[in-house]
């Protein structure tokens, strides 16, 4: 089971956000003792994620939550858009694929740096991704 | 008979302004340290003098009329030279709120025996006055965001130098995030230096960079192309531990280019291309 135990939300709308974003992030990993690879993972999947909402969805809400499972404790990021949608989740997840012109790593290379990846989008209404990154994960 | 507001306010307006510049100079937040009391008066004059000129029935009615624009334009040009010149909000804010207790002062003194239209005038003075308030914030904003942008823009300057560490051996050290923005910089910088000094040897080093995403990792790929085709070598310093496993975790291929740990084996690396050696002297001990 579960158990969140702290909650935080913040508001992403421009790029300058991404970095306020990062730090807060940071803070929390910082707080719960994670390990400074586990930290470093943690941010760049955060970055990627919120870097792709600003590009496809302009901009959204994100979540940060610490989460306790047993003895693990860790951090769970959601990320809520109301863009276009990912037409094809498939595609999107596949190394090297990009409707934009960039490398094509955001959405795979994320989930290879976190435990758990969610990712749910229905189109014209918005896009959600979950990950959750475990203190010793 | 019912008497006109704008009329009797225009009428009035010695009275207005005199007693708006003594409401200023009694009150606390008077700064005398930013702006002189001769200035002020000169200040207040224009913008009493405007608002008064513009005010009738259709201005009360109508906070957009197009008569209360001149107003709007002093107020504005006012509160972001004070935004500029450090005032506060709260002192910028009341610089415009102590007008409407100067103009209901008045009121008070003129319809002493008509209640009616005495509330009837300071509903319509407030609003007026309330939308004046309102403007100057958000022109203040304005005023002190355009301070931050000005900072932000010096920041990118200042922060992104090329250092020629050695005859052909140019570095170049980042600090923050790379941006889009920001790469474009240190693009131009490094590429135009590449030129100046006919340097062969670039070194990047990312020591000062907190995390190198798929995006960030684009703008370095891309910034090592476009050295290489201006035909000097590119090598990019300063990869941390917990970065060398994001980047590989992520799936970035950074393997085509030289990456060193430290900007010192960068250095040894590029001593090494240039064929140069580094030796300690051995000072010759004479017995």
């Amino acid at each position: 089971m579960k158990i969140v135990l702290n909650k935080d939300a913040m508001l992403i709308v421009k790029e300058q956000d991404v970095v306020p974003f990062r730090n807060r992030v940071k803070e929390y990993a910082v707080k719960i003792g994670m390990s400074l690879v586990n930290q470093t993972k943690l941010i760049t999947a955060a970055s990627e994620l919120v870097r792709n909402m600003l590009k496809y969805g302009g901009g959204g809400q994100t979540l940060i939550e610490v989460i306790t499972q047993g003895r693990d404790s860790g951090i769970r990021l959601t990320f809520i858009d109301k863009g276009p949608g990912i037409k094809n989740i498939a595609d999107a997840m596949k190394d090297g694929f990009s409707t934009g012109k960039s490398l094509g790593l955001g959405l795979p290379g994320t989930k290879r740096l976190v435990n758990e990846f969610d990712i749910k989008s229905v189109v014209g209404e918005g896009t959600t991704v979950t990950i959750l990154k475990w203190k010793h994960g | 008979m019912k008497a006109d507001l704008s009329k009797l306010l225009q009428r009035k307006k010695k009275q207005i302004l005199e007693s708006w510049i003594q409401h200023q100079l009694v009150d606390e937040t008077l700064r005398e340290d930013l702006m002189s009391n001769e200035e002020l008066r000169e200040q207040s004059e224009e913008l009493v003098n405007a608002l008064l000129k513009s005010l009738s029935d259709k201005v009360f009615a109508d906070a957009d009329a197009p008569e209360l624009e001149p107003v709007y334009e002093i107020l504005a040009g006012i509160s972001i030279s004070r935004a500029r010149q450090g005032f506060s909000p709260k002192e910028t804010g009341l610089y415009v709120f102590s007008l409407k207790n100067a103009l209901q002062e008045v009121l008070d003194e003129e319809a002493k025996d008509d209640p009616q239209f005495l509330y009837d005038s300071i509903k319509r003075i407030n609003k007026l006055m309330d939308n004046l308030g309102v403007l100057t914030f958000e022109t203040y904003i304005k005023g002190r965001e355009e301070v931050i942008l000005r900072q932000t823009d010096e920041i990118t300057e200042i922060s992104t130098p090329v250092i020629r560490v050695w005859d052909g051996i140019l570095a170049l050290p980042i600090i923050g995030t790379l941006d889009s923005a920001r790469t474009q910089v240190v693009m131009e910088n490094l590429l135009q230096e590449i030129v100046n000094t006919g340097s062969t040897i670039a070194i990047l080093d990312i020591s000062g960079v907190p995390a190198v995403d798929s995006l960030v990792a684009q703008h370095l790929i891309k910034t090592v192309s476009a050295t290489r085709l201006m035909g000097a070598e590119c090598i990019i310093s300063g990869i941390r531990p917990e970065i060398a496993q994001t980047v590989v975790h992520l799936g970035i291929d950074l393997s085509n280019i030289v990456t060193k740990a430290s900007l010192a084996s960068a250095l040894k690396y590029a001593f090494g291309l240039m064929k140069l050696d580094v030796k300690r002297i051995q000072k010759d001990i004479k017995s």
